[in-house]
């Protein structure tokens, strides 16, 4: 289902109305507290992921910025509905539900062009409000794979100066909500055109580090990938820059 | 977990990944410092393969229970090899199981996924942790010499798998007897249940026998026979495969 069978596969909605709702609303707030004299500081970030995967489309990003309080899923935790969707289907729209209706969280969006492919990019923008404690998160299924995601969790960025990036590469996850069995029929990516989210978990249902694909040309022979859909380690770069 | 605690958990993944690039652990000078607490947290990070029974242990700089790059001490192949712990508490780098050396916080082996913790009071400054990991040979989770900070917050490190190099990795599974360190190959359990039987032997010899990264396991798709006894489905991982943190009270 969804984002490798429709046309439409953008996200629900647009990057510019998440940065217009959410730096209204905080420079409301700033500006009833009146904790200090002076309104808060916007910073803008840029976020860029890098596909690194020979063969893996990554799905359109979940990029959350946040407090501590909000935790896109926690390793040995059971995922959330919202984090099952996107790992099962690719589609971030539960997983950005589910962080704005967490009240540490500053802001919310999904890259816009679809599902990337190998060598490609993809970069989303938000404002907010500036604090020292701001933390940034970041979410996107390995197409070609039942529930494997890959992306950043609680990354400190609110001590970068304008101007500054930094970058880190992302481990591959296992949302353990839907068994890996590489079949073409439970997978929505191009290799394999199958189903998308199924609210059935059928696995551990613990978040973990993925062992990786085995493929057909591994001897896993009811898999519809092949030696190519295979990672080590690593599956993206993600770069953020302070743009203000 | 606070703004610097965030810092440490970057931290300790660059150091760790140093640690790997040069094969020596990094010693810091010792530090008087007064008894502190540490809880101490590890997350089995992988899909479908258990942890034997940990070893904690906090000890000065000097102290290396094993160093990646270098042979493994006999204690440590007891515990790569079948799990076992008391050799390496019979060690004087160890000692007895005490304040700050604690021997199965889970009672037993840690499923995939699961956590345990432990609470170490110790004046030392470096903290060890060490377990099998199943099925496997001689592969093994190590948390090395790791200096652990003073001032009180969270610091979490991501602890990769270590091949022992002291035992071949077949991949066949012991179907009878205990497991011994002199064994030449097989595989003391899969608490999974989930292994299979009658495998030839993927390997019949370490090319490294030193402790270095563990290559993986290959598995198959035959459960009564082939190469080996391991599910290619089930028993691969991928580093890392633990997690721990340790939050300090000075």
């Amino acid at each position: 289902m969804g984002l490798f069978n429709r046309q439409s596969a953008h996200p629900r909605r647009s990057i510019l109305t998440v940065v217009l709702i959410s730096t209204g609303l905080l420079a409301l707030s700033a500006c009833k507290h009146d904790e200090d004299d002076a309104m808060a500081t916007q910073a803008m970030y840029q976020v860029t992921v890098y596909n690194l995967t020979n063969g893996q489309p990554l799905t359109p990003l979940g990029v959350v910025i946040h407090g501590a309080a909000y935790s896109p899923w926690q390793l040995g935790s059971t995922a959330s509905v919202g984090l099952e969707t996107l790992a099962e289907s690719g589609d971030p729209t539960a997983f950005l539900a589910e962080a704005d209706a967490n009240t540490a969280v500053m802001a919310s969006t999904s890259s816009s062009n679809g599902p990337f492919g190998p060598g490609a990019s993809e970069s989303v923008t938000l404002s907010v409000d500036h604090s020292s404690l701001l933390q940034l998160s970041v979410a996107s299924m390995l197409a070609n794979t039942n529930d494997a995601f890959t992306g950043v969790s609680h990354w400190e960025i609110g001590r970068l100066a304008v101007g500054e990036s930094v970058s880190t590469m992302s481990h591959v996850f296992d949302a353990g909500t839907e068994a890996n069995t590489e079949s073409s029929a439970t997978m929505p990516g191009p290799a394999a055109g199958g189903e998308g989210f199924n609210a059935t978990r059928d696995d551990l249902d613990k978040v973990t580090i993925h062992r990786g694909v085995v493929t057909a040309d591994d001897g896993l022979t009811s898999s519809a990938l092949d030696e190519s859909h295979r990672w080590l380690g690593y599956a993206a770069k993600v770069v953020v820059t302070r743009m203000q | 977990m606070n703004a610097q605690s965030r810092l440490a958990i970057h931290k300790g993944l660059r150091k760790h990944s140093l640690a790997l690039a040069t094969g020596l652990s990094i010693a810091f000078g010792a530090s008087m410092a007064q008894a502190a607490t540490w809880d101490v947290t590890v997350t089995n990070l992988t899909h479908g393969n258990h942890f034997t029974p940990l070893l904690l242990t906090a000890h000065d700089s000097s102290t290396h229970l094993f160093q990646v790059g270098m042979p493994a001490p006999l204690p440590i192949e007891h515990m790569a090899e079948c799990g076992h712990l008391d050799p390496l508490l019979a060690t004087a780098e160890v000692g007895a199981a005490d304040a700050d050396t604690i021997a199965d916080p889970a009672g037993g082996v840690l499923a995939p996924g699961a956590s345990t913790s432990a609470m170490l009071t110790t004046s030392a400054t470096h903290l060890s942790v060490v377990a099998m990991v199943l099925p496997t040979n001689d592969g093994f989770l190590g948390l090395e010499a790791q200096e652990i900070p003073t001032t009180a917050g969270t610091y979490t490190y991501y602890i990769n798998a270590y091949d022992a190099g002291t035992e071949a990795n077949d991949e066949v599974l012991m179907t009878s007897g205990a497991c011994s360190y002199t064994d030449s190959g097989m595989m003391p359990g899969a608490p999974g249940g989930d292994a299979g039987s009658n495998g030839t032997g993927v390997s019949s010899a370490d090319t490294n026998t030193n402790i270095h990264v563990h290559r993986g396991v290959l598995g198959d798709q035959d459960p009564t026979g082939g190469n080996s006894d391991l599910d290619s489905t089930i028993h691969r991982w991928q580093n890392p495969v633990a997690k721990i943190t340790v939050t300090v009270t000075p």
